[in-house]
């Protein structure tokens, strides 16, 4: 009888890295860096020592239970917090190795380079047309070959062009919660952002609209690198690159999506994924 | 050591389904244990009528893989384990496949009891195959217990005796193909004799797996295809749920 052969070692981690079945940061092109970010609303700290890597052109999910901080830490990337009372922000991040809280930064082009799509659908109260176009109009362009070149490219993009082409002029608030999500959505990637946030995309649509939105996630970080804040950890698992998990303001996990939904490193995580937590 | 914990779900219904579903899975190993060590004595002891049960039993098996695969489903579907849930979904849907195997590894053997049996020679000396019987069940039947108490360390250890079982399923060989040289008359019968050796030295090997999917469903590694040093290493390490 032969004897039975044994390779000597486990399957490489880099193979597998490889072949697109997990993903490592260290491989990662980084486009925002968190480090030891502190944030208090007044006397309470929302934020604890935070540190951690979004990578380019991939999807970076936040989750965790209602007031763990992750729309608090979304929030900072593009300096919306700036607008709360009584806020105070310690530590860094940085974007494309620039320090986005720097005085010499001009927050209006921060937002312009760091996009932002809320849990409802925001549209403005006018046609699905101007929507897309009010960034560029702001940025002063006039040209109308221009902004209908913008227009259309941004709807495709947003995967909403089909639907709305032969009604570009309709009021935008005419639309169904779905596509108004997706025409912000337009809007936002009108201004061609570096980095999308993505603050509960889908949690007001229903399953297909949100099914919708998940493929334009998808479609999206070819283009642009997503950050996603969810209560859908099933949602997480499906469009995300890289898990964060956060808990009372403490970054708790933060890893390769397939790693924290297969064999999470903390006991925290597993309770909360699995729904164990509370 | 470390012990994972079903319970403590949100959902007790779902506490319940997997509950149910480990129970199930040991309920269908203690019946493949059974048809093994019925299908041992048909063999070892020329018995026909326990051939007979073990043969015609088989379809309970078969019936317990199917209906364990469907209530696997049922969980993948509406419950979207995760983490440790998800592993012990899949922990489960490997285990039942080598179970049934075994079931049919079983069967194989009361098949063969039957043919040895209907002869008219003298059996050929079952003292050894008897052996390698008896550590093959054992080697169930701790893979199982490692599984129900979800023990990485156990599934090592059973793991290390299938090294064993193959030496010994070697030794048999080469004690068969003596008994065919001096006696060509004796081929047909020793044959049927070496068909259940192969079976109890394939159904060592199906252990062997469960105890792989038990270090799986417990430390989240992966330890198939690789070194037993490796494994060793990996259902001692320290690793899901450091403080």
């Amino acid at each position: 009888m032969s004897e039975r052969s044994v390779p000597t070692h486990a399957i490489d981690p880099q193979i597998l890295s490889e072949a697109g079945l997990s993903r490592r940061i260290e491989n990662e092109d980084i486009c925002m860096q968190v480090e030891k970010l502190d944030l208090y609303y007044g006397a309470k700290q929302a934020l604890k020592d935070i540190n951690l890597s979004i990578s380019r052109q991939r999807v970076t999910a936040f989750i965790g239970p209602s007031g763990c901080g992750k729309s608090t830490l979304l929030r900072c990337f593009n300096r919306m917090n700036d607008l709360v009372d009584g806020v105070r922000i310690d530590g860094q991040i940085l974007l494309d190795g620039q320090d986005i809280f720097a005085k010499s930064v001009n927050v209006a082009d921060l937002r312009r380079r760091v996009g932002m799509v809320f849990q409802k659908p925001n549209p403005f109260p006018k046609s699905i047309y101007e929507n897309v176009a009010y960034g560029l109009r702001l940025q002063g362009v006039r040209s109308r070959r221009v902004l209908d070149q913008v227009v259309e490219s941004a709807l495709r993009g947003a995967a909403l062009w089909d639907e709305v082409k032969d009604r570009l002029h309709d009021n935008a608030l005419g639309l169904s919660g779905g596509q108004q999500q997706r025409l912000v959505i337009a809007r936002a990637i009108a201004i061609e952002p570096e980095v999308l946030l993505l603050d509960e995309p889908a949690s007001a649509l229903d399953p297909i609209s949100t099914l919708k939105i998940e493929e334009l996630i998808y479609e999206l970080k070819a283009r642009y690198t997503i950050v996603i804040v969810t209560h859908n950890m099933q949602q997480a698992a499906r469009v995300s690159d890289y898990t964060a998990f956060m808990y009372m303001g403490d970054l708790i996990e933060f890893g390769d999506t397939n790693t924290i939904f297969t064999n999470p490193t903390e006991k925290m995580t597993e309770d909360y994924i699995t729904g164990r937590y509370g | 050591m470390e012990k994972m914990g079903i319970g403590q779900h949100i959902s007790q219904q779902f506490n319940a389904e997997l509950e149910d579903i480990r129970n199930r899975v040991l309920t269908m190993g203690g019946l493949v244990e059974q048809q093994l060590a019925d299908a041992m004595v048909a063999l070892v002891e020329g018995d026909e009528r326990n051939a007979e049960v073990v043969i015609k039993n088989d379809y309970q098996v078969n019936a317990m893989e199917v209906a364990l695969d469907e209530e696997c489903n049922r969980v993948l579907a509406r419950r979207q384990p995760a983490a440790g849930d998800l592993r012990l979904v899949m922990a489960v849907i490997k285990t039942i496949t080598d179970l049934e195997r075994i079931g049919d590894e079983a069967e194989r053997i009361a098949r063969m009891a039957r043919q040895v049996a209907d002869g008219e020679e003298a059996r050929v000396h079952p003292g050894q195959i008897q052996h390698l019987g008896d550590q093959v069940r054992q080697m169930v039947h701790n893979a199982l217990d490692a599984f129900a108490r979800m023990d990485p360390e156990l599934a090592v250890h059973v793991w290390r005796e299938d090294l064993t079982v193959d030496k010994e399923y070697e030794a048999i060989m080469r004690q068969l193909i003596t008994f065919m040289m001096e006696d060509p008359r004796s081929i047909p019968r020793v044959l049927e004799i070496m068909w259940a050796a192969r079976s109890l030295e394939r159904i060592g090997d199906r252990a062997r797996n469960i105890c792989e999917y038990v270090i799986y469903l417990v430390k989240g590694k992966d330890v198939r295809h690789t070194s037993l040093e490796h494994m060793e290493a990996q259902a001692r390490a320290e690793h899901t749920h450091k403080p």
